[in-house]
């Protein structure tokens, strides 16, 4: 009897550490992190680091900017947002409030799929098609561009609007569309007047997470936005991102070296806008349920 | 003979007072109906006996509640529920097969040996009147059982674990006439061995198979005595109008 | 004026291209994978090595490479992640630690793959030293899944009726044992899809092991959880666009046998909650 209290004792501050293992986590990833980028800001100021406009990280001396690359995984995410925000919250809508059961079902067994497809073989994929037709189209030198890199991202992120997207709208009490349709409205003016507004918080939501999803990519625009570190001013341009250059170049950093912390450093940047993005879509999640 | 021996109780839940300043005794090895309208107090009055109300956070309490001369918040959690078992509104088997929902408080209680977890098993369920009903499927899952057995299962279960007090929270609400029957057919058995709370909202079982009838109001116990009297003449207005269906 | 039901005609018809426009170009890059890589696939190219700078024979240690870290992964994190579930669920208070722990996994899930694998290498590869190897690998791809497990686990344990849990408690079940005894075993096919789920993720990831375990060339198997090895996602990354020259049916070999790996994990896990779905008894 005594035996098995104390075992129970042991077991349930084992569960208590457990439970807490997310927040170490967390705390742990962003210590180092710092720990490992901090550094940089010895020879390149904060400010410096995030303004500079030149990505040479092995001339002597090394030039530490981001701003290209903040640039870079800017267009690509402003252009994949374009596309998937529209797309996705309208694939959302249908399946929520149009789709027959089997066919929604189908639907969202077919986006369930799409979410699983690694991001490696997404990359791949518009490597093979993606990349050789927008160089033909828009007679490019190369097809490697932000533009590519916006399109197939777009694929990526609307598993996440949808499914997040879809939930909101579902959870829209039956009672206001039952009411507004009992006032003779028509199924779309219910949806846009009377659905659309109320579910906008967890629509936002979805969109932040699937903004959030863009931001952290890593593969598959690593192999489609043709990864050069300059300005860009066109989205026909190849560019390249946050997450691109870490993959990218922490292979062949050295540790220790002013290459590595820099890289470090951009993971705090990745780091701290996913951190933005997350507590923002969970504000807006809240908002909803309570 | 008292078996339990309550004292100024004050209960809340949040800012709710269920139960005030009750101070009454149970009599040991009788049945003791509980009556009144709902939200009166008496599932809370209940659950107290086994100290069911603490799984809520928001419980608090003041008073004290004697079992055999012991206070039982000073007594060790799992061995006032093993002492004083429930059954409960609904019938809640377990996921379990027959057997396994009777034998898991035995289990539970330390008891590995295959030949007395079957003794137990085949005591509680003739003891429910059960026995001659699943003796041959006792593998089978509890929930192939109809409502009535499956709440006589329930009853079973909380035999198996060889309690001193049956708490039952209204256990045939959900049950058609001849299941109820047979459920007050086990109880009025049980009372030889047992002390038996029975909470109920159908004032006709409180008249039928209770020793003592008490009848709650708002949280307040406003009358306790033998059943004859308080069905014949009660001290009370309210306990009368209660009875006679003119509120609840 | 406007006719409502002509401009509701125009609304829904938008709206159905609009899910065409995600569907099918979904079908269409399982088709084209299926189509294309189905001819390399053959016994040879999923026992064989490498050969001749991975422009011929196999990806056999790639699979097996992916096989390790995956199970790897899941040793460390379902444990971590059940127990944490287990507290989420049935023992936290409804309080601000409860708040910032949810809000944690929210992260957890959020932070960027190639930042868990900068996180791998700061902490198991050079501060452990570890080196780049099959357990920091393991270790990174683990603390990248345990928000999936943690979620689906806790949604499973939620599905349990809380009435079980009082009947259990009423016949003088402490907490753990009803937890241990009825809460988990029904909770075992959910635990189970997440943990499948999580897997799949883990085998597709390709960006937090590139630095702390995935070996650019390796042709033979690992001989210890300290050394680095070949990981299937990783190998369809380098020969699609570090190796020249690559046969692109080997390219589209090797991205069907990840697809399928992954697509087979999730295929399993909705399986298994089908299958428990319909077996339900409450």
């Amino acid at each position: 009897m005594n035996i098995r209290k104390v075992k129970e004792f042991f077991i349930e501050k084992l569960i208590f550490i457990c439970g807490l293992a997310s927040i170490f986590f967390v705390v742990l990833i962003f210590l180092f992190l710092l720990r490992e980028g901090a550094a940089v800001f010895n020879s390149v100021s904060p400010a410096g680091f995030l303004s500079g406009r030149s990505w040479y990280p092995i001339s002597e001396p090394p030039q530490l900017g981001i701003l290209p690359l903040i640039l870079g995984s800017l267009m690509v995410t402003v252009g994949a947002a374009v596309i998937s925000i529209p797309v996705g919250v309208a694939c959302a809508v249908y399946i929520a409030e149009i789709a027959p059961p089997s066919v929604k079902e189908a639907l969202k067994s077919g986006i369930e799929l799409l979410a699983a497809i690694p991001s490696v073989v997404i990359g791949f994929i518009g490597m093979v098609t993606l990349v050789p037709w927008v160089k033909s189209v828009f007679r490019l030198p190369t097809g490697l561009t932000a533009l590519s890199g916006s399109i197939m991202l777009a694929f990526m992120a609307m598993p996440t609007i949808v499914s997040v997207a879809e939930d909101a709208l579902y959870s829209v009490p039956k009672s206001y569309k039952e009411g507004a349709l009992a006032l003779g409205a028509t199924h779309w003016q219910v949806i846009h007047r009377v659905i659309l507004p109320a579910a906008a918080s967890g629509i936002l939501a979805a969109v932040m997470l699937g903004i959030g999803r863009v931001i952290g990519e890593t593969m598959a625009v690593m192999m489609i936005t043709g990864n050069s570190a300059v300005i860009p001013n066109s989205i026909l341009q190849p560019v390249r991102t946050l997450t691109a250059t870490i993959a990218a170049e922490m292979g062949e950093a050295v540790v220790g070296s002013e290459h590595y912390f820099a890289l470090f450093a951009v993971g705090i940047v990745l780091f701290v806008i996913s951190f933005a993005v997350n507590v923002t879509a969970d504000l807006f999640l809240h908002k909803r349920t309570s | 003979m008292v078996a339990f021996s309550i004292r100024d109780l004050n209960i809340w839940f949040g800012a709710v007072h269920a139960l005030s300043n009750l101070t009454m005794d149970i009599p040991a090895k009788e049945i003791l109906s509980v009556i009144g309208p709902s939200n009166s107090g008496k599932t809370t009055f209940l659950r107290m006996l086994n100290r069911l109300n603490e799984l809520n956070v928001n419980f608090r309490m003041s008073g004290a509640v004697d079992m055999g001369g012991k206070d039982i918040r000073k007594m060790e959690t799992e061995l006032v529920r093993k002492k004083v078992g429930m059954v409960f509104a609904l019938p809640l088997p377990l996921p379990l097969s027959i057997f396994e929902n009777v034998a898991y408080g035995v289990r539970i209680h330390g008891v590995k040996n295959r030949n007395k977890l079957e003794v137990s098993v085949e005591r509680a369920l003739r003891q429910a009147y059960l026995w001659e009903e699943v003796k041959d499927r006792l593998e089978l899952s509890a929930f192939k059982l109809s409502g009535g057995q499956q709440q006589r299962l329930c009853i079973a279960r909380t035999l198996a674990v060889e309690p001193e007090v049956i708490l039952f929270d209204e256990p045939c609400s959900g049950l058609d006439p001849v299941s109820t029957a047979k459920v007050e057919e086990a109880m009025m058995k049980l009372k030889t061995d047992y002390t038996i709370v029975l909470v109920t909202n159908n004032v006709k079982q409180a008249a039928r198979v209770g020793d003592k009838t008490a009848f709650f109001l708002s949280g307040k116990l406003v009358e306790l005595d033998k059943t004859d009297t308080v069905f014949t003449v009660p001290r009370d207005k309210r306990t009368d109008d209660y009875i006679r269906g003119k509120f609840g | 004026m406007r006719n409502p039901r002509r401009t509701q005609k125009i609304a829904f018809f938008l709206l159905f291209l609009a899910t065409l426009f995600i569907v099918v170009p979904v079908g269409l890059i399982v088709i084209i994978i299926i189509q294309k890589g189905l001819p390399a696939v053959n016994w040879q190219f999923l026992s064989d090595v490498p050969r001749q700078g991975m422009r011929a024979g196999g990806i056999f240690p790639a699979i097996i490479g992916t096989v390790y870290l995956v199970t790897g992964a899941i040793i460390f994190a379902l444990p971590i992640g059940v127990l944490a579930a287990i507290y989420l669920n049935e023992y936290a208070g409804d309080n601000f630690l409860t708040r910032i722990i949810k809000l944690a996994i929210v992260n957890l899930a959020g932070v960027p793959s190639v930042v868990y694998g900068l996180f791998g290498l700061a902490l198991f590869v050079v501060f452990f030293r570890f080196g780049a190897s099959i357990i920091a690998g393991s270790f990174t791809l683990g603390i990248m899944t345990l928000p999936i497990i943690i979620t689906t686990s806790r949604e499973a344990l939620e599905s349990v009726p809380y009435s079980f849990r009082e009947v259990s408690r009423s016949l003088g079940a402490s907490k753990w044992q009803t937890i241990r005894y009825i809460v988990l075993p029904n909770a075992l096919s959910g635990i189970l899809t997440g943990t499948i789920l999580g897997l799949g993720r883990a085998a597709g990831e390709t960006a937090p092991i590139l630095f702390t375990v995935a070996a650019f060339y390796l042709p033979r198997l690992p001989h210890s959880v300290f050394e680095q090895t070949m990981a299937l996602p990783y190998h369809l990354y380098v020969i699609s666009t570090q190796v020249p020259n690559v046969d692109e049916k080997v390219r589209y070999g090797t991205a069907l046998v990840l697809l399928a790996l992954v697509l087979f994990m999730n295929l399993v896990a909705i399986v298994i909650r089908f299958k428990f779905r319909k077996k339900k008894k409450w």
